[in-house]
């Protein structure tokens, strides 16, 4: 088994505020990240897949083909955009790393089978560290 | 699981990703850039992590003067400055992918780790800043 990891960025701006909390409760919770206007981060996201490899190609995932996929599903909408006005899942929905990182896997998933027809490779983890000091991973 | 102790080293080498029973069209979708028939380089990044318990009386898992010296002969020497796909083989016969690289320095590894404490672990390639790949043998 080869485990293949592509990093990727994207520059966004967020503002974890929950309408379901109280002023001082999301100012409790969230510090100032819950400033009114938002704030923005350089994340960088990993993606690894997984998967013997191919005896022709010498490869067990296409990069160009997860480039195209990640660049389609999540870098185009994520880029240089407000995440909470800008993304359709973020109406409703608290924009923190651990939520953001669940909306890219599942927007991978949806295209991942179209994207990668045989049964390998498989998405094995994503990791989005929201600044230097913070790394989420999940591992679908 | 023991402790795991990792060692870096570097190299530069160029290749090209062509597989010539392909076609060009072929060979451009599966690696983009990389098929472009006079090659290119990247400054490779090797990361070799052993595992074992540490020696009660040295307090080390491995030699790191042993360990670097292996990695210097087996790896970093044959291959530092070459054109793999001209220079070294089996990559004569098999595309200089990074995921074929990685298995190729795995194989040239482990024979060394077989009797001792410590035991090859994994190894991570990384082509560039945003490319790796890990591979742990065939057990994994």
């Amino acid at each position: 088994m080869m485990r293949v990891t592509r990093r990727y960025r994207f520059a966004a701006s967020h503002r974890l505020h929950s309408s379901q909390l109280s002023e001082d409760e999301n100012r409790e919770l969230y510090g100032k990240c819950s400033n009114p206007h938002g704030h923005g981060h350089d994340y960088v996201l990993e993606v690894t897949a997984a998967g013997p490899v191919d005896a022709t190609s010498g490869q067990s995932v296409q990069i160009p083909a997860l480039d195209r996929l990640v660049s389609e599903q999540v870098l185009q909408d994520f880029d240089h955009r407000y995440l909470n006005v800008d993304l359709a899942e973020f109406q409703a929905l608290v924009p923190t790393s651990e939520n953001i990182i669940r909306v890219i896997e599942d927007r991978l998933q949806s295209r991942w089978q179209e994207t990668f027809p045989g049964e390998w490779p498989k998405l094995e983890t994503i990791r989005l560290r929201e600044t230097k000091r913070n790394l989420f991973e999940l591992r679908p | 699981m023991g402790m795991l102790l990792t060692r870096r080293a570097e190299f530069s080498a160029s290749h090209v990703c062509c597989q010539p029973s392909l076609t060009a069209e072929q060979n451009r979708q599966l690696y983009g850039a990389a098929a472009n028939p006079s090659g290119h380089g990247h400054n490779y990044v090797l990361e070799v992590t052993l595992e074992g318990e540490p020696d009660p009386v040295t307090g080390m898992v491995y030699d790191l003067k042993k360990l670097k010296d292996v990695i210097q002969q087996t790896v970093i020497e044959p291959m530092d400055h070459r054109f793999l796909n001209y220079e070294v083989p089996p990559f004569d016969k098999i595309v200089p992918t990074t995921e074929n690289v990685a298995a190729e320095i795995w194989s040239r590894l482990a024979p060394h780790f077989e009797n001792g404490r410590a035991r090859l672990h994994n190894v991570r390639l990384y082509e560039t800043e945003d490319l790796y790949v890990d591979y742990a043998g065939d057990r994994s």
